[in-house]
């Protein structure tokens, strides 16, 4: 399988410090193999998120299999559902927040995704980790 | 409604929030990351910068404007939260609404909300203050442009014993109780701004 084919990952953090780091864990794990893209900060660059900012990011981690997006805490979620709505809608289906945590669920999505796996595989990979 | 009544309404809603961001921020600081204030400013500064652009648009439309602004500038869970209450309201109302009109209009926009926010009213949110305005707007009555903000004042209040059940302040649980609701707060400075451009009109 083209590396374009595996499902994008991208990571929403409030810090841009957190969202770089856990993009290198990711990439530690799978390289380039999937498509990836971390964002935070606000548009002042402070702590928050920022929707224009995500919107670029789900651009960027695009796969014609679909994006799996990674949030940490509640503004990061709610500016991301902002996001989804706002790309064009023949997109919109094959973008999903996974209900994971950050840092683990960005790896083990990705780890998945590598594999070429369909992007539901890749988010309940991601949220087995809520299952404890 | 003409352009300089929505210019007034834009004043005084950014003015609003910019004089009280400090206590926004507090409040916020009390029960959740104590960004309110700050992004509140930030979002409305924005919005007061795009004035002349927004003010010529039709009342829809301006809405909507505001609400993008919001969604993008705001940067905190306020952003898509408030950014969502414009422009639903942007979506209901028409150019010229008269109260009935305002009514439907916030009730679907507060639909819209609760949509966003996955919340419903007594979650100690803006939906506690929004809520009881609406419920006052579909009553009707005379001077609703003075009774309104001190329904808005008298709900942020209500907002102090309740627990936190969405949002940053869940996290504190039990501890979130004593405190008002940062949103509720910025909820009810913007019924009372609306309010007063009504008032002096």
């Amino acid at each position: 399988m083209s590396e374009q084919k595996n499902v994008g990952i991208v990571i929403v953090s409030h810090s841009a410090k957190v969202a770089e780091g856990a993009a290198d864990m990711v990439r530690q794990m799978v390289g380039d193999s999937v498509p990836l893209a971390a964002v935070g900060g606000n548009a002042d660059g402070g702590l928050g998120t920022d929707v224009g900012a995500i919107m670029g990011a789900i651009d960027k981690a695009w796969s014609e299999s679909g994006v799996a997006i990674l949030v940490d805490l509640g503004g990061a979620e709610t500016n991301s559902e902002m996001a989804v709505e706002m790309m064009p809608e023949e997109r919109r289906e094959r973008i999903v927040i996974c209900n994971a945590p950050l840092v683990e669920g960005a790896v083990m999505a990705a780890t998945e995704a590598s594999g070429g796996s369909p992007l539901a595989a890749v988010r309940a990979t991601a949220e087995e980790l809520m299952g404890g | 409604m003409d352009q300089a009544f929505k210019r007034k309404l834009i004043v005084a809603m950014a003015d609003a929030i910019i004089a009280h961001a400090e206590e926004l921020t507090a409040l916020d600081s009390a029960i959740g990351d104590g960004d309110h204030g700050l992004n509140m400013k930030r979002g409305f500064e924005a919005v007061l910068a795009d004035a002349d652009n927004i003010t010529v648009k039709p009342l829809p439309d301006a809405l909507k404007a505001i609400g993008m602004t919001l969604v993008m500038k705001v940067g905190g869970a306020s952003g898509p939260l408030y950014g969502t209450l414009a422009m639903g309201l942007g979506k209901a109302l028409p150019a010229e609404p008269s109260v009935a009109d305002a009514t439907v209009a916030l009730g679907r926009a507060i639909e819209d909300v609760k949509a966003r926010g996955k919340s419903q009213v007594g979650q100690k949110t803006m939906l506690d203050v929004l809520i009881p305005v609406q419920a006052a707007l579909a009553a009707g009555g005379d001077d609703l442009a003075t009774r309104l903000p001190a329904i808005a004042a008298e709900a942020a209040d209500a907002t102090v014993p309740t627990k936190a059940i969405r949002g940053r302040a869940s996290f504190l649980g039990e501890r979130s109780i004593g405190h008002m609701d940062p949103g509720a707060r910025s909820s009810s400075l913007l019924v009372q701004a609306i309010c007063s451009v009504f008032n002096e009109a």
